[in-house]
């Protein structure tokens, strides 16, 4: 073992330089010839700067919902709930969220709700919701908002991305770019 | 000793079987069997539970059901007992009845003064004989002890040892000199010298093998030990950290369930059989009558990958025979006929005689006045008569070409081209001259065994390579070589050819099996990593091999190389089938330790099994029961088969691998629906 | 078929038809061969070697390998607590984060050295960027080391000449130059392309729509995300690693990052094929891990997809599965496609989290880690199938009625004793250190999310995931005290270099014995049939190990949830 010490640790050394070093600042300046600059997908509307990746948090009724979230929507965390299915209490809070959505919801039945509207996402900060789980909410904010529900409704549709050139995985709806879309909604 | 003792049970072998499975239950005997050991402890904490619930505990369930655990659990120690021992004793019972032969008998000791034997002979008891010692036998006698002749020759019964019944012809000097202690003298006297201590002939040597005494364990069943090991030892950790998990869990389990648990899951059945198994495959060779040095020499045979046969008495049925005489242009084929006939009267060899035979003639025409005969000599390599002015010689065709081209004669192209076309066609030409001149070409054949063809396919498909010796010459081996089916020969072999060969194919990795008989096949023997020696062979190739074949029979060692393999299958099948069956033993015991505290988990019942006292009790009869059942399968061996490598283990997995796991549903199921009545 | 499982298939075919040319390459990589990267990357290596003082023409044996190999991770291990430890002074913090506790330190040095990644800690708060650009190296030194040790048992099974088994410096910074760098580089710009952030600058902040202001973690983190699925890692730069939006945007993303996690552990099984020219053993041995990974990810995908009954009595619609801890850029299905391939190869990098699957899920994920050979790590997946080949060679050796080999090979007594070991290290490391978790439950108790059956899952598949050196977790569980981070510290320096010591030594003795020339008695390991024993061995042995603890977790959970 003695005569591997010093080689390894001259090897540690050059290595920790070049993968650590050198390898970060080519991919620093890869990045600044990116569009994004290494800095994320951001997006401006009244005057504020958002991350169109970084959900946030809608919990007025006049605004889409987004997923409820472990972490609050605070990004400088992240984090799901990590309760297991079995778990009685976390079973109450899902119940209890579906509640809440029958209250500010009021005509809308309860097997419309989709799932994924009263369950925390894994990052806690899910930029977005399925088009089923906008859909169920457009009787609400067009109610709101006093607009027609079918103009909400077109909007969420136009909204939807679907899937990756139309052939791999889900739709979805970010909400953030749909809640500032309603907001210049006239 | 053949044909005898075909049932693997008779009565007075299982007494004694019984008897020693008590006898094993001493925890010093049991600790060589890791597996079963275990077995024995957790057997023996049941004990004290049964004497803590009779002072009156109450958590550990009724103590009929504990009682049952602890009887089933010494259950299983007996059973995996008397297997070893039922084993034991059919070897024991072989080596008996081998040793009855030679018990105490009068031998006839000659004693020597320096070089000189003593004309004096002095009846001593033949335990007493010692190695280098002399003694005498005559008509009637049994041979006292195991020696080489070293004067006169005899006919002997050797059907104690061999079972066969015709008499065989032992004489001092050459290859046959060897006599076996046991047998009878039928005829005639010799002196013998004696070549084995007191107690350590072979048989000698094999009954204390049998009696496990040095039955050493061989490297593939230490592997295997570890193996076993290995997992007994994954279920320990399973079995220990299942308590604080069931606490956790607020499942209380009692100790007969863990043990219960623990003991199905060890391998109980592998490890119960695997000494028998291993006892059992050298019986199996003792009952070819093959005699092994070790346990280890059974198991490498199962791996050979050459086979060195001689050719004579393996291939081809003892010896040429004259098929054809072929005159030379210009002599009358009725002469030929006649000289060539002549030139064989004296030769008391086996072709000597079929040439006679082939020749058909009436006696009187062979009468010559005052024939001289010349015997073959090595130099001449030629036999031939002489009488008047005739001399008539016949030998091989370089030896009858030099002596005609030495007399200034021409050795004709008709005839080498007949002797080259003899040649390869698998036939022997023997040149026959008169007076220096060649007058024809006699045509001796080998005649290849029937079924012959069809054992070296076997062969073949099992992985091994035949390699033929013979002492003929290339031409003639390749011929023969191809009739019979061997893949390679070894012509004009001497005894060093075969050592060289022996040796390349070992450089290669292979291993190597020959048989021999001659004290110049003794290096050989001590080099091939199985070396089988004739019982009829010297003393030194006896000494050289690591078996002895009892029959003299060359073939005998394609028996040998399926034992070996009968004998790694046997332990193979047998471990995946006792590790297999313990998926069943899971899906019946798992749920049983804790559908009380978790109803929940009824789910896992799949078997349905009545209750959980019922399903434990069901999984360790069944674990115990399986043994003896399995007992028979380890002593007679699973057969092989030689389909190649993959079909076999495809065969055996889904026999003894999915087997092994419906088996015990199926078996558990059954027992539970029994047992299910009481608890 | 739906967008979800096309998705699923179409990475999955991908993955499997690019890693057979990439398995060349390897091959190529390690017998020395030419290749085009030599212009660039030559130098470059011979730079390291020089400035190391390294002769890489000196070929080493089994032992010098092992020395070499033990030697320098140690190295690594010191400079990693020192880094850690101090990271609060050191540059690059622009987050202010806080040096890491010794035991903390400890588990994460360990835990990135030996390639688990299993994280204590919150990328946000745990780690400066020092920190990260630290554990990004020793994610590709880590990497490296395990497939060099592959490489050893690869070019071992070849060589006929004991001593000569190549350079273990070589190998090491070859596997990380030549394979783990290159592939980094690009799927670092198809992150960068997709809006993954690589920045110094520290927290950003700005007023939400509602008007919360929000703080947004952000950081270098396209460098260290790509690495960390090349080289089957699975450090996650943010706690929630590839769930956070900044680690994986997209579907785009998420493809790329399943595909880097996969398609190098698939390589090295073709690399043994073409190195060794034993192609169909390849094929054998990919079919045997293949079918491993499939009964686990379908009723994985289907479970999921299911959803929760429980949920389902609330009368809710349900149709999108069991969406609790999931991403819905993600899906639920392809969620749990990631699960069992992240715990399968031992990465551990995570999508969704593990903790809120179905009981059914978290069985197969738990069953994925204590096999940990269908696949598994970059080098790792291919040592620990080594011990289950040495195994299922010398059963099926025995059924066959010859004495076991494997390549020409015997396999005897000494060689059985290591593979036992090995393969009972696993067991005995998840079921002891759990067992002693539940005995003291003044250290466990109070650490865990969750009630029940599945709390005692959290610890099971905590140890399971420390033994398996995958990292994933049941993240629920509080796991950065002492406790957790000494004993899973503990599980795993054993887990990780005795299974690396084991096949290495195995490879080195049965190189320096006598080759066994092929005779239709062989048994074949390049067969079906071989294959079919392979994987009884490997579902036996796992099944049998675990089958009474998984009952007390995910199984009871399951059943009490009909």
């Amino acid at each position: 073992m003695k005569q591997h010490i010093l080689p390894a640790v001259r090897l540690t050394l050059v290595t920790l330089v070049f993968f650590s070093g050198i390898y970060t600042i080519i991919i620093f300046g890869i990045a600044q010839i990116t569009p994004f600059k290494g800095r994320g997908e951001v997006i401006e509307a009244g005057g504020q700067k958002y991350y169109a990746n970084i959900g946030q948090k809608f919990t007025e009724d006049k605004y889409f919902s987004s997923r409820p979230s472990a972490v609050d929507y605070n990004a400088a965390g992240s984090g799901g709930s990590n309760k297991g299915p079995s778990n009685a209490e976390y079973l109450a809070v899902v119940q209890a969220r579906i509640d809440t959505f029958l209250v500010h919801n009021a005509g809308i039945k309860k097997t419309q709700i989709p799932v994924e509207l009263v369950t925390a996402s894994g990052s806690g900060l899910d930029p977005d919701i399925s088009p089923k789980a906008a859909l169920v909410q457009v009787e609400r904010i067009a109610k709101m908002r006093n607009l027609p529900a079918g103009k909400v409704g077109d909007l969420v549709e136009s909204n939807i991305q679907g899937p990756l050139l139309g052939l791999f995985g889900p739709s979805k709806i970010n909400v953030l770019k749909l809640n500032i879309a309603l907001d210049q909604l006239k | 000793m053949k044909a005898q003792n075909t049932s693997l049970f008779q009565g007075d072998l299982i007494r004694e079987a019984l008897v020693q499975s008590f006898v094993k239950l001493n925890p010093k005997i049991m600790f060589r069997n890791p597996v079963m050991f275990t077995v024995w402890i957790g057997t023996f904490v049941m004990l004290i539970v049964n004497i803590w619930i009779l002072t009156g505990e109450r958590s550990q369930g009724s103590l009929l059901y504990n009682l049952i655990v602890l009887v089933v659990l010494l259950l299983t120690l007996l059973f995996a007992n008397f297997a070893e021992a039922i084993a034991e004793a059919r070897g024991k019972a072989q080596a008996n009845s081998l040793r009855k032969t030679r018990e105490e008998t009068p031998a006839k000791w000659i004693r020597t003064v320096g070089e000189m034997y003593l004309d004096e002979v002095q009846v001593v008891p033949s335990s007493q004989l010692q190695k280098g010692q002399f003694f005498l036998c005559e008509t009637g006698d049994i041979i006292p002890t195991d020696g080489e002749i070293v004067e006169g020759l005899a006919t002997i019964d050797e059907s104690a040892i061999t079972g066969e019944s015709a008499p065989v012809i032992r004489e001092a000097g050459g290859d046959k000199s060897s006599v076996t202690g046991g047998t009878k003298v039928l005829s005639d006297r010799i002196k013998v010298k004696v070549t084995t201590e007191p107690g350590e002939s072979f048989l000698d040597k094999m009954i204390a093998l049998v009696e496990g005494a040095s039955r050493q364990k061989t490297p593939n069943e230490i592997a295997l030990t570890i193996l076993l090991a290995g997992f007994t030892l994954v279920f320990i950790i399973v079995c220990i950290t299942l308590k604080p998990f069931a606490d956790f869990a607020n499942t209380p389990i009692t100790i007969a369930a863990f043990i219960s648990l623990f003991v199905c899951l060890i391998p109980t059945t592998i490890g119960g059989l695997l000494s028998a198994i291993g006892i059992a495959g050298m019986d199996r060779a003792l009952r070819a009558n093959v005699i092994t040095k070790s346990g280890k020499a059974v198991e490498t045979a199962g791996d050979i990958d050459t086979l060195l046969l001689d050719k004579t008495g393996t291939i081809t049925i003892g010896n040429r025979k004259a098929t054809h005489f072929w005159a030379a242009n210009g002599i009358e084929p009725d002469e030929f006929i006649k000289s060539a006939a002549l030139s064989s009267i004296a030769d008391e060899t086996p072709e000597g005689k079929s040439i006679l035979e082939l020749a058909a003639l009436a006696p009187e025409k062979l009468r010559v006045e005052n024939p001289v005969f010349i015997e073959f000599t090595a130099e001449t390599r030629s036999s031939g008569v002489d009488f008047r002015e005739t001399r008539i010689r016949k030998g091989a065709s370089d030896a009858i070409r030099r002596l005609t081209e030495n007399a200034g004669n021409a050795f004709p192209e008709e005839t080498a081209a007949k002797v080259r076309d003899i040649s390869s066609n698998g036939g022997t030409p023997l040149v026959v001259s008169e007076n220096e001149r060649v007058i024809g070409v006699i045509e001796l054949q080998d005649v290849i065994k029937p079924g012959i063809q069809e054992r070296f396919e076997r062969l073949r498909k099992m992985g091994v390579k035949t390699v033929m010796v013979t002492g003929d010459n290339p031409l003639t081996a390749k011929y023969i070589a191809e009739k019979a089916g061997v893949d390679d020969y070894i012509a004009e072999a001497r005894p060093e050819d075969k050592m060289n060969y022996i040796k390349a194919e070992q450089q290669k990795g292979k291993l190597v099996a020959m048989m021999g008989d001659g004290t110049n096949d003794a290096p050989a023997l001590a080099q091939a990593d199985v070396g089988v020696a004739m019982n009829s062979g010297t003393q030194a190739a006896k000494e050289a091999g690591n078996m002895v074949d009892l029959d003299n029979d060359p073939t005998k060692l394609i028996e040998i190389v399926e034992i070996g393999k009968q004998l790694l299958m046997t332990r193979g099948t047998l471990t995946t089938f006792s590790i297999a069956n313990d998926v069943a033993k899971y899906f019946a015991i798992v749920p049983a330790l804790f559908i009380a505290s978790i109803p929940a988990l009824q789910g896992l019942n799949i078997m349905g099994l009545h209750s959980p006292e019922s399903a434990i009790l069901s999984a360790v009869i069944f674990n115990a029961i399986i043994i003896p059942l399995l007992i028979p399968l380890a002593l007679k061996g699973v057969a092989y088969k030689p389909i190649g490598a993959s079909a076999l283990l495809r065969r055996n997995l889904l026999i003894y691998g999915l087997g092994g796991i419906l088996v015990p549903f199926a078996g558990i199921k059954v027992i539970d629906m029994v047992v299910g009545l009481w608890f | 078929m739906n967008t979800e499982i096309l998705g699923i298939v179409f990475v999955f075919a991908t993955t499997i038809a690019l890693a057979i040319p990439f398995g060349k390459y390897i091959a190529k990589i390690y017998a020395g061969e030419r290749t085009l990267l030599d212009l660039i990357l030559g130098p470059v290596e011979k730079l390291f070697y020089k400035l190391s003082g390294i002769r890489v023409q000196s070929e080493m044996n089994w032992k010098q390998h092992l020395s070499a190999l033990l030697t320098i991770n140690m190295v690594w291990f010191f400079l990693g607590m020192f880094v850690l430890m101090n990271q609060g002074w050191l540059p690059l913090n622009p987050d202010g984060n806080p040096s890491q506790s010794a035991e903390l330190a400890f588990n994460t040095t360990i835990s990135f050295v030996v390639n688990c990644n299993l994280q204590h800690y919150s990328g946000e708060t745990g780690v400066s960027y020092l920190g990260q650009l630290f554990l990004m190296f020793l994610q590709f030194v880590s990497a490296g080391t395990g497939m060099a040790a592959a490489a050893v048992v690869i070019i071992a099974f070849r060589e006929r000449s004991a001593d000569k088994l190549g350079n273990f410096y070589e190998l090491m910074i070859k596997s990380c130059t030549r394979i783990l760098l290159p592939v980094s580089l690009v799927v670092a710009v198809i992150l960068l392309l997709n809006g993954v952030p690589m920045t110094f600058e520290g927290k950003d902040s700005f007023v939400s729509m509602q008007g919360d202001t929000v703080q947004v973690s952000t950081g270098p983190v396209a460098a260290f995300v790509p690495i960390k699925h090349v080289g089957t890692n699975g450090g996650g730069f943010f706690g929630a690693n590839s769930a956070h939006p900044f680690e994986n945007p997209n579907y785009v993303t998420n493809m790329v990052e399943m595909f880097a996690q996969m398609f190098i552990p698939i390589a090295m099984v073709f690399a043994l094929g073409f190195y060794l020219k034993k192609r169909k053993l390849s094929w054998v041995i990919f079919g045997v891990m293949t079918i491993g990974f499939l009964l686990l990810v379908v009723p994985t995908v289907f479970s999921e997809l299911k959803g929760n009954p429980a949920i389902a009595e609330m009368g809710i619609d349900v149709s999108s599965g069991a969406t609790e801890g999931k991403e819905i850029r993600f899906g639920t299905a392809f969620s749990a496609f990631w699960s069992i391939a992240t715990t399968v190869i031992s990465t551990g990098s995570i999508n969704a989290m593990h903790d809120s699957f179905m009981p059914m899920s978290g069985l197969a994920q738990m069953l994925a880690m204590m096999t940990n050979a269908f696949y598994g790590g970059v080098g790792a997946g291919i040592l620990n199938f080594y011990i289950f080949i040495i195994l299922a060679v010398f059963m099926s050796g025995l059924m066959v009625g010859r004495t076991p080999e494997l390549m020409g090979k015997k396999i005897e007594a000494r060689e059985m004793k290591i593979a036992m070991i090995v393969a009972l290290l696993h067991p005995l490391l998840i079921l002891a250190a759990t067992a002693l978790g539940t005995t003291l439950p003044q250290y466990t108790a109070g650490t865990l999310n969750n009630p029940g059956f599945h709390g005692f899952s959290e610890m099971l598949y905590e140890y399971t995931s420390s033994s398996a050196n995958n990292g994933s977790g049941f993240e629920g569980l509080g796991d950065n005290t002492p406790w957790w981070n000494i004993s899973c510290g503990i599980v795993l320096i054993l887990s990780r270099f005795l299974p690396i010591i084991g096949p290495v030594a195995i490879a080195g003795i049965l190189a320096s014995k006598k080759h066994i020339p092929e005779s239709a008695g062989t048994l074949k390991t390049d067969t079906g049939t071989f294959g079919i024993m392979i994987f009884a061995v490997i579902a036996i042995i796992t099944a049998l190990s675990f089958f009474p603890a998984l009952t007390l977790g995910p199984i009871a959970e399951y059943f009490s949830m009909k």
